[in-house]
């Protein structure tokens, strides 16, 4: 019998590890299957899944950690044109996205969705890259209005990234120019359906297209 | 100081005819003699108001600096232009005469690369440092994909 090599694991990096939040991203960065390998819970349900009728168990957490997660969805504030005055009135009482266990918070260490709501600048895409990875896994992406989605009106400026999801891969992408408030929670409720169908495979999809 | 003051100080201190057109007067003059024209109208038609300072790509004729100051106590306002030789992108810098110029300056660098001679800071101002390019010229080519995020 051909006795296999143990697969090699990178230890999920602690607090103590690193000198300071510059390594602990970069150590981030570079493990690509991100947070989800490390979790300790996943380890367990794996053990219990490959138990005779242990797969039971595990769909059935897998779909009650995917209610909680799609219940909970908080947004990161973060808004960078017109969009964002559509996004703000999303997240005010008329329309109240809180309905749909949306909190808009403002820190990206607690936030599983970012809105990429307005025109993405090639000075602001570093920035944007950089709050994407602070998020921790598991998160998403909505890409808001047409200059989130493809440049829009401004896609031939010499400044204009055409396409948010040449930065960060995208989950849902909502039309318009900007997108009403309608618009933006019918994609969130788009988003809130995909995140109950999250599967944890551990691996991101990579952005959508290159160059 | 009224418009007809003003353009008899520019006819007498630069030997250019000035174009009127209502309140506005405009002076063109050649380069080198950029700085003493803003001289003069600060000093002798008193515009003391630094409106905004750009320029203009005629592609193969050159670039051409144009600049707007007013005189806020008077109908008066003026407007400078100078047409760079083709090729060349060096012009005197107005700061000595208005502070409000060093920003404007920085900007026209950042778009058009011109090099304003004796500004104190002449580097980018809106675009990252490592852009390169002048983006606001006609021969900038606009669609190119540059990496990474384009």
């Amino acid at each position: 019998m051909e006795v296999k090599p143990p697969v090699p694991r990178i230890p999920a990096p602690g607090w103590g590890d690193v000198k300071d939040l510059q390594e602990w991203e970069k150590y981030h960065q570079e493990r690509t299957d991100g947070d989800k390998t490390s979790n300790a819970l996943a380890s367990i349900a794996d053990a219990i899944h490959h138990m005779p009728g242990g797969w039971i168990v595990v769909t059935s957490t897998e779909k009650i950690f995917n209610w909680a997660r799609s219940s909970s969805i908080w947004p990161v504030t973060f808004g960078l044109a017109c969009c964002a005055i559509e996004m703000m009135a999303t997240f005010a009482s008329r329309f109240d996205v809180e309905r749909f266990g949306m909190v808009p918070w403002a820190s990206p260490r607690h936030s599983d969705l970012m809105i990429v709501s307005g025109t993405v600048t090639i000075k602001m895409a570093p920035m944007l890259k950089r709050i994407y990875d602070q998020m921790p896994d598991p998160k998403w992406v909505v890409s808001m209005g047409s200059c989130a989605n493809s440049g829009g009106p401004f896609r031939h400026g010499y400044h204009v990234v055409k396409g948010v999801d040449r930065v960060v891969p995208v989950d849902v992408y909502v039309p318009g120019c900007p997108p009403t408030p309608d618009s933006l929670m019918f994609g969130l409720l788009k988003l809130q359906e995909r995140v109950a169908e999250f599967q944890n495979t551990g691996r991101r999809e990579p952005a959508a297209r290159e160059g | 100081m009224t418009v007809s003051e003003a353009v008899a100080a520019f006819r007498e201190q630069c030997g250019v005819e000035p174009a009127v057109d209502g309140g506005l007067v405009t002076v063109t003059v050649p380069p080198e003699r950029w700085v003493d024209a803003a001289r003069v109208a600060k000093e002798r038609v008193g515009c003391l108001y630094f409106d905004w300072l750009s320029a203009v790509d005629w592609k193969e004729q050159g670039l051409e600096v144009v600049c707007r100051v007013e005189n806020l106590e008077a109908p008066v306002a003026v407007t400078l232009r100078t047409r760079l030789a083709p090729g060349a992108a060096r012009c005197g810098s107005l700061t000595g005469l208005w502070r409000g110029a060093d920003w404007m300056e920085r900007e026209c660098f950042d778009m058009f690369g011109v090099v304003f001679e004796g500004h104190p800071d002449m580097r980018r101002i809106l675009l990252p440092d490592d852009w390169e390019g002048h983006p606001l010229r006609k021969d900038y080519a606009v669609d190119t994909p540059h990496a990474p995020y384009r």
